[in-house]
């Protein structure tokens, strides 16, 4: 048999009761789909005393339209939720898309919106079984003191590689967070850090509970995506772009990243290319901007390098989509 | 480690266990239900060999956590025969040879057999996005979307 190491499996029906939980176990961790959580404690990566599970807490199980225009989407909606939802498939398609790219059909019937966006970081040197890792004296982000990637240096690269956070970000989305002091909503790239050992700056006693997106905005958006493993895998890269064009000129223009930093990025100075006539120059100007923003590191089979490239091709390649005619 | 109970319906029958918390569902499956027709691939959510229906939508149970399942409906291969007759989606495997070592073979039925019910006319690029979390060893794919064509088209 391959029974996990021993945890008390915790079943609140209210986000008071998980917080409460929380505060009771300060080494819990959150259960909602599992696909991460559970292959890590297998792997051993992750040993948990206590696991919350939060899939009983219908206020996190909905989608719902605020009087003041958006949609607020509990963090334990499933993509197959998420994508069998006309409201996210017409106006956040870039939103949509993500989450059709995330891993294979079963695993988004179970794996959430908020799961995604609080996905553990990965590396080559971490998501590995336990006699691999110990074989290689671990590393810096579990039990270790060198980060294999960059054995000189004091902090780990494993790689963020959610799908879903670019796309919140090229969206303006916010999220909501309760906590012993009530709740906050933040801009989504405020919860991130990055820093491959300690990416989420959310306390132990907090819970992601909720993403609010604004009204959709006019315009387009999208997401595209690398990896090997075509049917399943995590993102080699990721990009997700929102844009707005009238008559040819660009009105709006925001673009995020995932898969190259230990957080997701949303590109700074993508403003500047407001009022730009839309064509292969502005494409160009686009793709120049991301090096200095990035920063692929060996922490996948892929070499960053190549990394780089693959970006620099995904979000050219997206941009000209988005600016075609549909 | 403490068990507790857990109560839930296995290919329509009710039962009650007592299970411990970390019980991932395909072990309680193979060994405290005796189903061992659901296999174990890999230990990552990456084959689909474990994969079960939970209320009808495909679950990969070598990733779930049995109690997770309480109160809910699964079903396994062992459930997809009715009185001696195989099912549409096994009858395909049989007829079309979408089966060569069988390892694969339940998790790729539950999968196909969770689609049909969605999607009783499934395209062929249908069928393929919800059988790409399958992993077929011996490489028999062409004969597996093959049977679940039959399948939906009831030919076999």
């Amino acid at each position: 048999m391959e029974y996990l190491p021993d945890f008390d499996l915790l079943r609140p029906k209210t986000v008071d009761e998980a917080l409460a939980l929380r505060r009771e176990n300060p080494e819990a961790r959150l259960l909602a789909g599992g696909t991460d959580l559970i292959v890590n404690v297998r792997r051993g990566i992750v040993d948990p005393k206590a696991v919350i599970d939060i899939n009983g807490i219908a206020d996190l199980r909905t989608i719902t339209s605020p009087d003041g225009g958006g949609l607020r989407i509990g963090a334990a909606v499933t993509l197959a939720e998420l994508l069998e939802d006309r409201r996210i498939s017409e106006d956040y398609p870039a939103l949509c898309e993500a989450a059709a790219e995330v891993a294979a059909a079963s695993h988004r019937e179970v794996a959430t919106l908020g799961g995604n966006l609080c996905l553990d970081t990965r590396c080559l040197y971490y998501n590995q079984s336990e006699w691999w890792r110990s074989a290689n004296s671990y590393c810096l982000k579990h039990r270790g003191d060198v980060c294999h990637v960059a054995p000189s240096g004091k902090q780990c690269f494993a790689a963020f590689s959610g799908d879903l956070a670019p796309a919140v970000l090229v969206l303006g989305g916010t999220v909501e967070i309760a906590g012993p002091n009530g709740g906050r909503t933040v801009p989504l790239g405020e919860i991130y850090e990055d820093d491959g050992a300690a990416h989420l700056r959310l306390a132990e006693d907090e819970i992601l509970t909720a993403v609010h997106l604004p009204a959709a905005p006019p315009g387009r958006s999208g997401y595209a995506k690398a990896r090997v493993r075509a049917a399943i895998d995590f993102p080699l890269a990721g990009a997700a772009i929102a844009l707005r064009q009238e008559g040819g000129v660009l009105e709006d223009l925001r673009v995020a990243l995932t898969g190259t930093n230990s957080c997701p990025i949303l590109i700074a100075g993508t403003d500047r290319l407001v009022g730009e006539t839309v064509g292969e120059e502005v494409a160009e100007k686009l793709a120049t901007m991301l090096p200095k923003q990035i920063q692929p590191m060996s922490s996948t089979f892929t070499p960053p390098g190549y990394r780089r490239k693959v970006v620099a091709n995904l979000v050219r390649a997206l941009f000209r989509h988005l600016t075609e005619a549909p | 480690m403490a068990k507790s109970i857990l109560r839930l319906t296995v290919n329509g029958s009710g039962r009650e266990d007592a299970v411990p918390a970390n019980m991932l569902l395909v072990d309680y499956l193979r060994e405290v239900a005796g189903l061992t027709g659901t296999k174990i691939g890999c230990d990552g959510g990456e084959c689909g060999a474990c994969t079960v229906l939970v209320d009808g939508r495909s679950r990969l149970s070598c990733i779930s956590l049995a109690h997770t399942c309480a109160g809910r409906q699964v079903e396994t291969v062992e459930g997809c025969a009715t009185d001696g007759r195989l099912s549409l989606v096994q009858k395909g495997f049989h007829e079309k040879l979408g089966s060569q070592c069988g390892y694969c073979t339940p998790g790729m039925i539950m999968a196909a057999s969770g689609l049909l019910r969605r999607n009783p006319r499934p395209s062929e690029a249908e069928i393929r996005a919800a059988l790409s979390g399958n992993i077929c060893r011996c490489t028999g794919y062409v004969k597996i979307i093959e049977a679940v064509q039959a399948a939906a088209e009831g030919t076999t």
